[in-house]
């Protein structure tokens, strides 16, 4: 359970819902910070949009809390809350132009024609629209549409900003493009961000802080990095980039120290603060190692600490990496390890014979 | 030999077709040859051209009265039709609820029931219930048959609408009725002028329930059907129904091009739903 602070924008407290017989969320609880960018990312129906739709005001929990600026949002509908959504469709208008479009809100707050005129422009602005306020809906490409939804939630100031899988239609150039610019604008505002993605790797690159969703409840709320590097579970380990699991036990423990027999390389100390806060170390069946923290030795004349000899049992060449399965002592699944192909490397076959070193501080403990 | 059977079949294809339009507009055709033939007597040979038959119509003071019976009636036709098609369509499109299927078709049923046993049954109903008849009961059948069609020309604009469209309107801050009026609205108007216009058609040259369920105002088909006994009266009748189908024509080509529009506004390809 994440910590509550009494800063935080918005403050969701063991928020439940229950679509008829099926519960989508189990038990939410997160607090949001003011100004950061926060991912919601978990795989297809673990009930992303359904959290999302009811931070807007779209739907209510069915028990359980949503707090915003703190105040408690039971009863206030999406219009009278201070979030704006960028809606996976976009939802442009199609009988509005793009000036129309964006100033949709601000006419609602009776501004004066000539105020929001000046707002409209300066929101497009801000997403690179600039001069295509009289374009209609139909004469924008997706990217230029998906950039309209921005500014017509821009243009209103709100505390926070929703986004639902924003990104999910463009093709990958200009998502990659769009990611960046979304980010760097979210940092210049200082607005709230909150968006829902099923793209790890999007959720990484954007996000201050993620957190990760699976079947109705979040599994672990770090940063990109402390998910990266400390998944809570095997699960999490392996939606965010790939992660080789190897069986392990708990050989002895002291104060600050874990000693860990790994089966395929041998034991290990490890710093007890590795350990993630409520694992019992006698229950740790697993350790996990990311590929790149494991280095392929063509002839073993390293003197590294941990070293173990393997075989090559497959090489992907990838241009700038390469990718090795590597067959471990013992009957384990073989490992993945991925080098950098820096000057003077050069690609080992199949059935090579290697030493693959790795170090005590990349091993992940799981129970 | 295949070739040939081809051929064969696709001249009488051809030959089948000019036979069905035929006979389809061909007495469609006589209503204007004879409302601009100068004699009495509606034959052929045709005797020469005069518009003298629609001349009569101006001085006829008992079709005047015929056609504002018929405006009033069609005119309130079609807007209590349009406004339950509306209602009906958007429910339709927007929620689910248990039975949905058979009180949708509940609702279409009018369409396919012969007329003559709305019209019968209707009158039985008014009787037991022992209201007078006037144009307010015609005006009851018409809305009972143009409902269906209403209701199939809107459902295509409601169900071309985005949830998501009144989901960002709602949430920029707009209110319930501002986002019917500033999105809803705009976006299925198209629709809503195309069902006032087939309904109003439709209403203008109902005959039957009217001939049943009105009482000393009779409408315009009412009226002709009254003529049809006086055969002096027939080229002027002619005259009448000339222009009656003319504007029904008019009319119809209008509505289509609304709907269209209503579909075209939305993205959605033109020839789904709607009756051309
Ligand atoms: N209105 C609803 N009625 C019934 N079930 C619903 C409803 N809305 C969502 N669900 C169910 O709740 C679960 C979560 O849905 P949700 O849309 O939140 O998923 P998601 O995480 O956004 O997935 P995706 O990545 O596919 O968009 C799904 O199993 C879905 O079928
Ligand atoms: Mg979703």
């Amino acid at each position: 359970m994440a910590a509550i602070d009494a800063n935080d924008i918005i403050v969701l407290s063991d928020v439940t819902k229950t679509f008829g017989t099926f519960q989508a969320l189990k038990g939410i609880n997160a607090g949001i910070r003011e100004g950061e960018f926060f991912s919601l990312l978990g795989p297809s129906g673990c009930g992303k949009t359904t959290l999302l739709r009811m931070i807007a005001g779209f739907d209510e929990p069915t028990t359980g809390t949503i707090d915003i600026n703190g105040k408690p949002m039971a009863g206030i509908s999406a219009n009278k809350r201070p979030t704006n959504m960028v809606f996976q469709s976009y939802a442009i208008f199609p009988h509005l132009s793009v000036a129309e479009n964006v100033g949709y809100g601000l006419k609602t707050q009776k501004m004066p024609k000539k105020e929001i005129a000046t707002e409209v422009d300066k929101a497009l602005d801000m997403v690179d629209l600039h001069g295509l306020g009289d374009r209609g809906a139909h004469e924008l490409s997706g990217g230029q549409r998906q950039r309209v939804a921005l500014a017509r939630a821009l243009v209103m100031r709100p505390k926070v900003i929703l986004l639902d899988e924003p990104l999910s239609a463009l093709d990958k150039k200009l998502r990659d493009q769009m990611q960046v610019e979304l980010r760097s604008l979210q940092q210049t505002l200082g607005i709230t961000f909150i968006l829902v993605t099923h793209d790890q790797e999007e959720a990484l690159i954007m996000s201050d802080r993620i957190a990760v969703m699976f079947e109705g409840e979040i599994a672990q709320l770090a940063s990109p990095e402390e998910l990266y590097r400390r998944p809570r579970t095997k699960r999490v380990a392996s939606f965010i980039g790939v992660m080789n699991f190897l069986d392990a036990k708990l050989g002895s423990q002291d104060e600050t120290t874990l000693t860990i027999n790994i089966d395929a390389l041998g034991p290990v100390q490890v710093p007890i603060d590795i350990a993630p806060a409520g694992l019992n170390p006698a229950t740790i069946d697993a350790v996990g190692i990311r590929p790149e923290m494991l280095t392929v030795l063509g002839d073993g004349n390293d003197n590294a600490e941990h070293k173990v000899e393997g075989e090559v049992t497959g090489t992907a060449y990838y241009g700038d990496m390469t990718y090795y399965t590597v067959q471990l002592p013992g009957s384990g699944e073989p490992v993945t390890i991925s080098m950098r192909n820096t000057a003077g490397r050069s690609v080992l076959p199949a059935g090579s014979k290697v030493m693959v070193r790795w170090g005590a501080e990349s091993v992940v403990l799981f129970e | 030999m295949s070739s040939l059977s081809k051929y064969l079949s696709g001249k009488w294809l051809t030959v089948y077709a000019v036979v069905y339009m035929l006979f389809l507009y061909a007495p469609v055709f006589l209503l204007p040859m004879f409302a601009f033939n100068d004699a009495t007597i509606i034959s052929f040979p045709l005797q020469g051209f005069t518009t003298k038959w629609f001349d009569v119509l101006w001085e006829t003071q008992a079709l005047h009265g015929a056609v504002r019976n018929s405006a009033t009636v069609a005119i309130s036709t079609a807007v209590i039709s349009t406004i339950l098609g509306a209602c009906a369509a958007r429910a339709s499109a927007r929620y689910r609820f248990p039975g949905k299927r058979p009180v949708m078709g509940f609702i279409m049923l009018p369409l396919v029931l012969p007329e003559i046993i709305v019209a019968v049954s209707l009158l039985v109903l008014l009787m037991q219930l022992g209201m007078s008849l006037s144009l307010w009961t015609v005006v009851a059948g018409h809305v009972l048959i143009c409902t269906p069609f209403s209701i199939a020309i809107l459902s295509s604009a409601f169900q071309g609408l985005d949830n998501s469209l009144e989901e960002a309107s709602f949430d920029l801050g707009e209110s319930r009725w501002g986002t019917f009026r500033r999105v809803i609205l705009p976006l299925v108007m198209p629709g809503v002028v195309s069902s006032l216009l087939i309904c109003f058609t439709i209403s203008l040259d109902e005959f039957i329930i009217a001939f049943f369920l009105t009482g000393t105002d009779v409408t315009l088909p009412v009226y002709i059907w009254s003529q049809l006994r006086f055969p002096t009266k027939l080229p002027s009748v002619m005259a009448l129904g000339t222009i009656l189908l003319a504007l029904s024509v008019v009319l119809l080509i209008l509505a289509e091009w609304f709907r269209r529009r209503a579909a075209k506004k939305q993205g959605i390809e033109a020839s789904a739903g709607g009756f051309m």
